[in-house]
């Protein structure tokens, strides 16, 4: 396992910035440098924006069997969150019984600790998502621009 | 583009081949289909291998080299190139060759996939398969494969009323197809309540929803329809060979209940063979998942969007039934050996049509399709077969 990888340096893990194609106005989260509409046309016109600061489920899963890494948090809760303007996210939803997640829940990010590689190895930052009224989710910021 | 046909299919037993390697499994598919197709190793110009992860699963990469050398090609120096397409590596690896025939590049191609995966631990091996997901915004998160079909499994049910009894009836159907095939990993029966009571994997989907680790390589060899006549009276001929791309992750797709690559390859390959769903006597179909097999064929255009839980439930897709599907025992349980599966698929459409799948014959097999799966969805190819 390398020491340093790039993606550790991703501000939009950890902040949930998208962007937006300035020519058709869609809004990709993962961010992508280019827009799928307008593809090259796109190039060097896409910018960074906020996600709204809420979302919905779209679908989810209950994990049993997880990935290396995740064990001390099986089982986990998996799903896809759709935002306003129809941008859609994979992440985990924590904070709540597994058994109260359902289509259409709504839920915010968090910053969390998403893995680690071992006792000594490298811990693995991100969001998660949350249901808004869990009193330990204040962080703002997660939301907002720059 | 010149009309290309196969003449030889065959594959080595799938399961864990715990006393064999990966050279063993790709060199025992290679002689095997050499021997069904009557021809010599000099016959081969070229070979196209599919390997998913052998990087991974055996620490070793540069497989076309590989099974080249083993195989006694190295010293003839022909060209031997590895494909890779996560779980539609072996499909793509049967289009490279198909296009490098039908171009006139080569007149015999042979085409193989094989891969190794029980020399890691099932959890290593679980983990490599989930790196046909998005890595940096899917498996990072703690995604799996099971865990993102699950995602679509639990949508469509939300969506479309499909049932985990429906989605179990896939697993049964299979599995009752696999009972008859002895290539197959797994050919004990299930019931539905078997498959409903097996330990959770990523909810809805239990571990008798998903297909198996495995072992295992499947060959072909393809040339030209003229030199195909010289050598059979009965060449099986591919009508139509397409393939789709979509985005690598699950949630930017447009939907996830249903897969657009399958729709456009399955448009491209029915368009190029001149012939519609309806002409099909059976089908190979991607069932890694039982919700897989559902959506796929919906994607095929078997059933309407939505209604395709029905299909095992009420005896559609069984031998013996309207369309039957995955009369080997689909991935599920043939077994899933991804740089094989592809390849296996059309083995079994091959030997269905030369009317040698003892145990589990269609019929009056004319006109079979295979369609092959990479990731969740990303890539997707559809081949069509017809026995002249």
């Amino acid at each position: 396992m390398a020491g340093v990888r790039f993606w550790r340096e991703f501000d939009t893990r950890y902040r949930m910035l998208a962007t937006r194609c300035s020519q058709c106005g869609l809004v990709y989260f993962p961010p992508r440098t280019v827009c799928r509409k307008c593809r090259r046309r796109s190039v060097g016109k896409m910018e960074k924006v906020p996600l709204p600061p809420q979302g919905t489920v779209l679908s989810y899963t209950v994990v049993h069997q997880g990935l290396k890494g995740f064990d001390a948090q099986v089982p986990y809760v998996m799903a896809i969150i759709e935002f306003e303007g129809g941008v859609t996210v994979l992440g985990q939803v924590v904070d709540c019984d597994p058994e109260d997640v359902a289509i259409g829940m709504e839920v915010k990010p968090v910053f969390r600790r998403v893995r680690e590689e071992g006792e000594a190895g490298v811990i693995h930052y991100g969001y998660k998502f949350a249901p808004p009224c869990f009193p330990v989710c204040v962080d703002e910021s997660l939301a907002s621009p720059e | 583009m010149r009309e290309v046909a196969i003449v030889g299919a065959a594959m080595t037993k799938f399961g864990e081949l715990w006393d064999r390697s990966l050279r063993d499994i790709g060199l025992e598919s290679g002689m095997l289909v050499l021997m069904d197709a009557g021809m010599e190793t000099e016959d081969v110009e070229a070979l196209f291998l599919g390997n998913m992860s052998a990087g991974r699963f055996i620490q070793q990469e540069h497989i076309g080299a590989l099974i080249a050398d083993h195989a006694g090609l190295a010293d003839r120096g022909i060209p031997a190139t590895r494909v890779e397409a996560g779980g539609a590596t072996g499909s793509l690896a049967l289009r490279q060759a198909y296009l490098t025939v039908a171009s006139g590049a080569h007149d015999v191609v042979m085409v193989g996939g094989a891969e190794k995966m029980t020399d890691v631990s099932d959890r290593d091996a679980e983990e490599t398969m989930s790196f046909a997901a998005d890595q940096e915004w899917e498996v990072f998160f703690g995604a799996t494969l099971a865990s993102l079909y699950a995602m679509m499994a639990r949508r469509h049910m939300h969506d479309h009323g499909t049932t985990p009894e429906q989605l179990a009836h896939v697993a049964v159907k299979n599995h009752a197809h696999g009972s008859g095939n002895p290539k197959a990993q797994c050919r004990n029966k299930l019931t539905v309540e078997r498959v409903l009571g097996a330990g959770r994997v990523a909810e809805p989907l239990g571990v008798l929803d998903c297909s198996p680790i495995s072992d295992g390589g499947a060959a072909v060899v393809l040339t030209t329809l003229e030199r195909a006549k010289e050598i059979t009276d009965e060449p099986v001929i591919i009508r139509g060979s397409a393939q789709a791309s979509d985005t690598l992750a699950l949630h930017d797709r447009w939907s996830i209940t249903s897969q657009r690559a399958t729709r456009l390859a399955v448009q491209g390959a029915l368009s190029q063979a001149g012939k519609e769903l309806a002409d099909m006597d059976l089908m190979e179909v991607n069932d890694g998942f039982t919700i897989a097999e559902i959506i796929a064929l919906e994607d095929l255009g078997l059933a309407e969007p939505g209604q395709g839980g029905r299909l095992a439930e009420e005896g559609v897709t069984a031998l013996g039934g309207d369309m039957p599907v995955n009369t080997s025992g689909g991935l599920k349980a043939r077994g899933n050996p991804p740089g094989a599966t592809g390849i296996a698929q059309i083995v079994e459409i091959y030997d269905q049509l030369k009317g040698r799948a003892e145990g589990r014959q269609v019929a009056d097999a004319r006109v079979g399709l295979a369609h092959n799966v990479g990731g969740t969805g990303a890539t997707v190819a559809v081949h069509i077969l017809e026995v002249a």
